[in-house]
């Protein structure tokens, strides 16, 4: 700042390039929340689609053997996709639409969740589950008011675990142009490694995971009450 | 259909595996760097896992490490170290890779060494075994699933990360994806894609082999599934 000062030219090279810079923040600040704003949809929508297709695959897995190994193992199969792999297959029919990016999202998203849901339902205790066949309780009746609030300490933890992971993830939608923060990372990179997005929009990412980490965590303690006093 | 047909098109010509900076080229690269960034983490991990576990120690410090490093994206690292020092290519990559290694590394092989009976470590120690001896023909042995979890985890997501150097400049298999991305090109993009898909795949699969070859005992037969610890037990 002092050369600037002085009058003295500046190279290229030597042009300063701070990691963090107010200015360029409030400069961009309507990018930034765009960015901002897309990762957020993409996170909640591939998280949301995944616990609606998750929690009846994991109903389903619990009825046979057969059906959860197969489940299981398809799902290994999809984690073990790299994320870019995973774009290019899609990409041939969704194109440079951010449903390419919401798919992928979806699918990783859902093998974390179906593992954690079908963990949660196997761990209630049968004595349970027989009190309240006892007690007249029909299937769908037992699920909701039964089965679904026992496990739901497990089911929150795959939800952290899967939001956490998809917000790291969808940073790669910028090979389709839809990656939310993921666009402002490589803008700078791409923009002769300017470092002040770069570094605002990886510090928003590791935010936002710990945003909805915190927030998944704070659900899952008013929404089971009864698991508070233990620990 | 006609992407498919492109795809399997463009891996049967023979000139595009052995080109300059063809598929052979780029299979190479991408197992080299995957090789030397899960052998590095592997070194500083596992030894940092046989001490916490034998002592105890660093538990807390291992569970948030595995946290933390979820919550960063690689992408976001492998930029931020293109512009420092650095820089970017395969060398950078190979660090961001290396740090993404260590925390599934250390995580599966701290556990394991945990979860070895207490009661079996203080026969061993009280049969007169100095602590290297428990370490190294106790502690270890019985580990050894659980270490082979942690590497299989960090070598499947290293090949898979591997892909992303692409983005910033980098080689492996992620360049011909970016590429067909870049020119719209759907047949390359559907052939790319299925070979890192394949060789992430292969990976997963030698290295449950070579678990059940260097597991010890009858307990080859009974693998545990992928360790996860929870965010919960936090």
């Amino acid at each position: 700042m002092a050369l600037l000062a002085s009058g003295a030219t500046l190279l290229a090279v030597d042009a300063p390039n701070p990691w963090f810079s107010p200015s360029y923040i409030q400069d961009n600040a309507d990018t930034i929340l765009a960015a901002l704003r897309q990762h957020v949809i993409l996170t909640v929508s591939a998280v949301v689609i995944g616990t609606l297709i998750a929690l009846p695959l994991a109903l389903l897995a619990r009825r046979s053997k057969t059906i959860s190994a197969a489940i299981l193992s398809g799902s290994t199969i999809i984690y073990t996709i790299p994320s870019l792999a995973m774009f290019a297959f899609l990409f041939p029919y969704t194109g440079l639409t951010i449903e390419t990016v919401i798919i992928g999202l979806v699918l990783y998203s859902l093998v974390i969740l179906v593992r954690n849901f079908l963990a949660g339902l196997q761990a209630v205790p049968a004595d349970v589950r027989e009190a309240a066949i006892g007690m007249g309780y029909g299937p769908a009746r037992m699920l909701v008011f039964v089965e679904i609030p026992m496990a739901l300490p497990t089911f929150f933890a795959g939800l952290r675990i899967a939001t956490v992971s998809t917000v790291a993830l969808a940073t790669v939608g910028v090979i389709v142009g839809f990656g939310g923060l993921g666009n402002v990372l490589v803008a700078g990179f791409n923009n002769n490694f300017f470092r002040a997005p770069i570094a605002t929009a990886a510090a928003l990412c590791v935010l936002l995971a710990l945003a909805f980490d915190v927030l998944l965590a704070l659900s899952a303690r008013l929404l089971t009450p009864w698991s508070r006093g233990r620990s | 259909m006609s992407a498919i047909g492109d795809a399997v098109l463009y891996l049967n010509d023979p000139l595009n595996w052995t080109r300059t900076n063809g598929l052979l080229d780029r299979l190479v690269e991408h197992i080299t760097i995957s090789a030397v960034a899960t052998g590095v983490a592997a070194a500083i991990a596992l030894p940092l896992a046989i001490w916490f576990g034998h002592t105890g120690r660093g538990g807390a410090f291992t569970i948030a490490l595995s946290n933390v490093s979820r919550a960063v994206p690689t992408l976001a690292l492998l930029i931020v170290f293109a512009v420092t020092p650095i820089g970017f290519g395969n060398r950078a990559t190979t660090i961001a890779l290396a740090l993404f290694a260590i925390p599934p590394i250390l995580t599966n092989a701290y556990v394991g060494f945990r979860e070895v009976d207490r009661d079996i470590v203080e026969s061993a120690g009280a049969m007169g075994m100095s602590p290297l001896q428990v370490i190294a023909r106790v502690e270890l042995p019985l580990a050894v699933p659980a270490i082979m979890v942690g590497l299989r985890t960090a070598a499947v997501q290293v090949v898979a990360t591997a892909t992303l150097a692409a983005l910033v400049g980098g080689g492996g298999l992620g360049a011909p994806i970016v590429l067909a991305f870049a020119q719209q090109n759907d047949g390359l993009a559907l052939a790319a894609g299925f070979l890192v898909a394949a060789l992430a795949l292969l990976t997963e699969v030698l290295l449950v082999l070579a678990a059940r070859l260097v597991t010890p005992g009858p307990a080859a037969r009974r693998l545990p599934r992928r360790l996860r610890l929870r965010t919960e037990t936090v």
